[in-house]
């Protein structure tokens, strides 16, 4: 899921990757940095998000140095829908992006299963989702704080994670600011109080 | 080969564009070689995407191909990038392309120097076909007072070279019009886009003064901030206030006492 809050945008993720019933890894990193300021949540095939965000990378590193000036989160939500869209028959990849630049804050994409392209106030996808789009719509709001942005997201997959079972292990946030990307992490081990901040 | 292009290029009718506060003027003498020739047809000054405009000098069917170019590439920004190509990546597209025309000896490098003018927009950019919107205030792509877009003006040489500029001239009369384009003080970023029209117009009549004998043809385009005449578009200067310009222009040529009185009528033909 991702959020616009006050100051930018907020990611969050849990970490399960199955591959049917087995967990492949528990500790997966689905926030996925494609550049300075832009990041996805990626949903789907692992697989096929991963290649995606590549080429995505791809194209917006060469952008930003091919005109002297970093690509805005529009930039990088066309690349992504364009692919999205063109290649829907062979792509599992629900995708949501959001990221901050200078001419236009936070904003959050969300990119469906057919390539389709959406702005949104917040955005949530994944198979756990279904559990929580009466709780995000209750409690998400404008103009929220940093503090109040992690904690709702936080919950929010808390939430997500208790009810659904191919969704659980760590929770991981990705702030994005002015300030640039800030990680953290939250472990099931203390109730996902903790550490937080993690560079 | 380049020194032959640029020759080419000297010779042909002048051309200028002013890149003013809120807007950029383009503009260019064409010279009248016939009689038979409408006037108002065979236009010099091409649309290359809703907020970019290209005038050239020197060989018109090499200006048209260059355009035809120019066309393809802010097409293909659209359908890559969902969006307007900023006018500078079109001038450096360009000049790539011009300079791939000096390298190899099956082709000959553009008889022309194009002038780019455009405008990126300070608008809020939506991704072309996206759906919904972000929250109502805070982040979500309103970022207030974020410095973005305004004027571009490039202009492109035989050689593949280009600059930024200010003003810029070339063509026959390319002497007169940078020295006309210098008094200006156009760096300092106060020249209007109503008093560049103005100002574009004279200049073309200043740059003509040295082939008197000839008659010409003024053509002129403009881009306004997304605010203004033109909400952003290139578009041909309305016929009443090229008309009141080249009025103004003459007059001006005539005698520079008598040039004041038409200063107010001029600046409320416009919106």
């Amino acid at each position: 899921m991702a959020i616009n809050f006050k100051d930018g945008v907020i990611l969050g993720a849990d970490s399960r990757t199955t591959t049917g019933a087995y967990i492949a890894n528990r500790v997966t990193d689905k926030l996925t940095q494609v550049h300075d300021t832009i990041w996805c949540c990626r949903s789907g095939s692992a697989a096929d998000t991963q290649a995606v965000a590549d080429i995505v990378s791809y194209h917006l590193n060469m952008y930003g140095v091919t005109n002297a000036e970093a690509p805005t989160t529009q930039v990088a939500a066309s690349l992504f829908q364009e692919l999205c869209y063109e290649n829907k028959d062979a792509l599992s990849a629900g995708i949501i992006l959001a990221g901050w630049d200078a001419r236009h804050g936070g904003q959050v994409f969300s990119i469906p299963l057919g390539g389709s392209l959406h702005k949104q106030p917040f955005a949530i996808g994944g198979s756990g989702s279904t559990y929580i789009y009466g709780y995000t719509d209750a409690h998400w709001r404008e103009q929220m704080t940093e503090e109040e942005g992690i904690d709702f997201v936080r919950s929010a997959l808390q939430e997500a994670i208790k009810w659904d079972g191919s969704s659980g292990g760590v929770i991981r946030l990705v702030v994005l600011t002015k300030a640039g990307a800030v990680r953290h992490l939250y472990l099931p081990d203390n109730g996902y109080t903790g550490p937080g901040v993690t560079n | 080969m380049v020194e032959y292009a640029v020759k080419a290029v000297e010779n042909g009718g002048t051309a200028v564009g002013i890149r003013c506060k809120d807007g950029v003027v383009l503009a260019v003498e064409k010279i009248i070689t016939s009689k038979l020739l409408k006037p108002g047809a065979n236009k010099r000054i091409a649309t290359v995407d809703r907020h970019v405009g290209i005038v050239s000098a020197g060989l018109v069917p090499d200006g048209r191909h260059f355009v035809s170019r120019a066309r393809d590439e802010a097409s293909s920004w659209r359908s890559t990038y969902k969006g307007p190509i900023p006018t500078s990546a079109i001038a450096n597209r360009l000049g790539g392309y011009v300079q791939a025309y000096t390298l190899y000896s099956s082709v000959r490098p553009f008889g022309v120097t194009a002038i780019v003018g455009g405008w990126d927009t300070e608008a809020e950019l939506p991704v072309d076909g996206q759906v919904g919107n972000g929250p109502k205030s805070g982040s979500g792509g309103k970022v207030e007072g974020a410095k973005a877009g305004g004027p571009g003006l490039y202009m492109i040489e035989p050689s593949g070279l280009y600059w930024g500029y200010y003003g810029a001239a070339t063509g026959k009369g390319r002497q007169a019009a940078k020295a006309e384009l210098e008094k200006l003080d156009l760096s300092s970023g106060n020249l209007s886009l109503a008093d560049g029209v103005k100002e574009a117009a004279r200049i073309i009549y200043v740059a003509h003064e040295d082939s008197k004998d000839k008659e010409f043809e003024l053509e002129m385009t403009w881009i306004s901030s997304v605010d203004g005449p033109t909400k952003g578009r290139h578009e041909e200067v309305p016929k009443e206030i090229l008309e009141e310009a080249e009025k103004a222009a003459k007059r001006a040529l005539e005698g520079d006492d008598e040039e004041e009185e038409d200063k107010g009528e001029g600046e409320q033909m416009e919106e």
